[in-house]
């Protein structure tokens, strides 16, 4: 890779061993990929809950964080995805305290590096959005496919290791969806039936993810009489993420790149016809009729909205089993000024904040809980939990809401 | 050696061991109980299967950003997989594969996981960008 005179200073070690060790690892991620450069980044967001860090993980931000202030900090605004707990509610989650004792340490080496910790995957939505053409670093494939396709941003999926060396550096290896020629489209997707609800959107975006099938497939879909909402894209961007590893879509009259299907489509790509009965086909594979355990909101975290609509389905009822919505700590007080988590809760739901349910040792907290069979309206959820052990169920939000007053999902 | 394959794409040291081969995904958080080193996820071609010391070769990598760290946790405690081979990688898997110091080789131009078998004994030259076969579990049909 092609070095500028001060990337060649870092290597070098002369800003210290952090950023040394950091663009090191930025070279070995770029040259397997054949990056020419480094392309400089203006955001960083790291994917650290310590479900994935271990020990081993938080020692190693520990080793970074031990440098001196001027050799550890990030030097571009780098921020943090959900933690693993919202430590108000550990105890009703049932976590134990070595869960939380390594929540503690990482947090604290990420302020010593500099890391802002807005512990949020729908930023997009609350901290700060990319903007077309935006070089980024961001971790959480959810994040990164709507901030590639609805904002027009550039960005891989960086996991935590390589979002904090973008950071550290404040450039990531040029490959990737930082080339225009990798943000053609590579498949055609035409639309038969427009979702309205947010669970058929995630199920519409599983079904494309599949079809799509690998990190380097982009899919331009067709159809769509308007543009739907944010939640809406949300939903369906981190479903496809998820369900194909895909990480920039366009649809053709909405997202900033594909005003017409010529911008972003050449001739004699592969066509495939998506409609109602693939998405139901897919959720078909996720509802038994039976017994719910536990009902979940999160994947992504739920913006203002979502939680003002779950706030209406929820009055007037008292629920049989636990429901938890999960949103984001720039949310949760706008909700509560709003009397929305006080109308969540006073049916015997819980608004959690700053976390998200399967970064949050869900296995464990499953076992501890005697959760297995758990109803959700996102189709990332049900794609992520079987792998944990959990029967995961897939519905509509109203679905879900009844399913905690009854206890079954109708 | 029976057959060799190249790869675009590879990083890490030569090693050699026993492949253990689906033509399915991979994901840390996704498929595996990383605990005990076995494929967890019931829809899995591999559930239920030790990958612990064993050469996985698989489709492409699958999911969420989380296996750029669990890879270099699994690593720590000796849960990880020897070495992994895929037909596509995506970043992820990149980024994980390097923090945790393991070899990898991706993208041939044929399908990996239909020439190869589990059981089969291979080698990995990430500075050839190889794939050698050196001996097969079965005989070849």
């Amino acid at each position: 890779m092609k070095l500028n005179d001060f990337e060649q200073a870092m290597l070098a070690g002369e800003l210290g061993p952090v950023r040394k060790l950091a663009l090191e690892h930025q070279l070995s991620v770029g040259r397997f990929f054949g990056a020419a450069d480094f392309v400089p980044v203006t955001q960083a967001h790291i994917m650290a809950d310590t479900e994935s860090l271990g020990e081993a993980g938080v020692a190693w931000l520990e080793k970074l964080a031990s440098h001196p202030s001027r050799e550890r900090r990030v030097r571009i605004p780098t921020i943090t995805d959900p933690r693993g707990t919202d430590f108000t509610k550990a105890a009703a989650l049932k976590q134990a305290p070595w869960m939380l004792a390594l929540e503690r340490r990482a947090i604290d080496a990420f302020v010593k590096l500099g890391v802002l910790m807005t512990d949020t995957c729908i930023n997009y939505q609350t901290v700060m959005s990319a903007t077309r053409g935006e070089h980024v670093a961001f971790g959480d494939t959810g994040v990164v496919i709507y901030s590639n396709s609805v904002c027009g941003a550039r960005s891989n999926f960086e996991g935590g290791p390589s979002a904090l060396s973008a950071g550290l550096t404040g450039r990531t290896p040029r490959y990737g969806f930082h080339l225009d020629e990798r943000r053609r489209a590579t498949l055609m997707i035409e639309l038969d039936w427009i979702p309205e609800r947010l669970d058929d959107w995630g199920a519409l975006g599983a079904v494309i993810g599949k079809l799509a099938g690998n990190y380097w497939a982009v899919p331009v879909i067709e159809g769509l009489e308007r543009a739907p909402g944010s939640d809406a894209l949300k939903h369906f961007g981190a479903a496809m993420a998820s369900f194909g590893s895909v990480a920039l879509f366009h649809m053709v009259g909405v997202t900033p790149e594909a005003s017409r299907l010529e911008d972003v489509a050449g001739p004699g790509l592969p066509r495939h016809r998506v409609g109602r009965d693939a998405v139901r086909a897919l959720q078909a594979g996720y509802r038994d009729g039976g017994s719910v355990d536990v009902v979940v909101f999160s994947a992504p975290q739920l913006s203002l909205l979502e939680l003002a609509h779950l706030a209406d389905l929820c009055d007037g009822r008292r629920f049989k089993i636990p429901l938890l919505a999960v949103t984001s700590p720039q949310v949760k007080p706008d909700a509560e000024r709003m009397g929305f988590v006080a109308r969540i809760e006073a049916a015997g739901g819980t608004v959690l904040a700053g976390m998200c349910f399967y970064q949050s040792y869900a296995r464990e907290i499953g076992e501890a809980n005697g959760w297995r069979r758990l109803a959700t309206n996102s189709a990332k959820l049900v794609n992520i939990l079987g792998g944990y052990g959990y029967r995961p169920l897939l519905a509509s939000m109203e679905a879900c809401v009844g399913a905690a007053h009854t206890g079954t999902l109708q | 050696m029976i057959a060799e394959y190249r790869s675009h794409h590879a990083m890490g040291g030569p090693l050699r061991g026993i492949a253990l081969v689906a033509r399915d995904g991979f994901s840390a958080r996704y498929d595996l109980d990383r605990i005990h080193g076995v494929f967890s996820r019931p829809q899995h071609a591999l559930a239920g299967q030790s990958y612990l010391g064993r050469i996985l070769v698989l489709d492409t990598a699958k999911g969420g950003v989380a296996s750029a760290w669990m890879l270099y946790e699994m690593a720590s405690r000796g849960k990880a997989p020897l070495a992994l081979v895929f037909n596509s990688v995506n970043p992820i898997m990149a980024q994980g594969t390097a923090l945790a110091g393991l070899t990898m080789l991706a993208g041939f131009d044929c399908d990996i996981t239909a020439e190869l078998a589990s059981g089969d004994e291979i080698e990995l030259d990430p500075a050839t960008q190889t794939v050698r076969v050196l001996a097969r579990a079965r005989p070849a049909t």
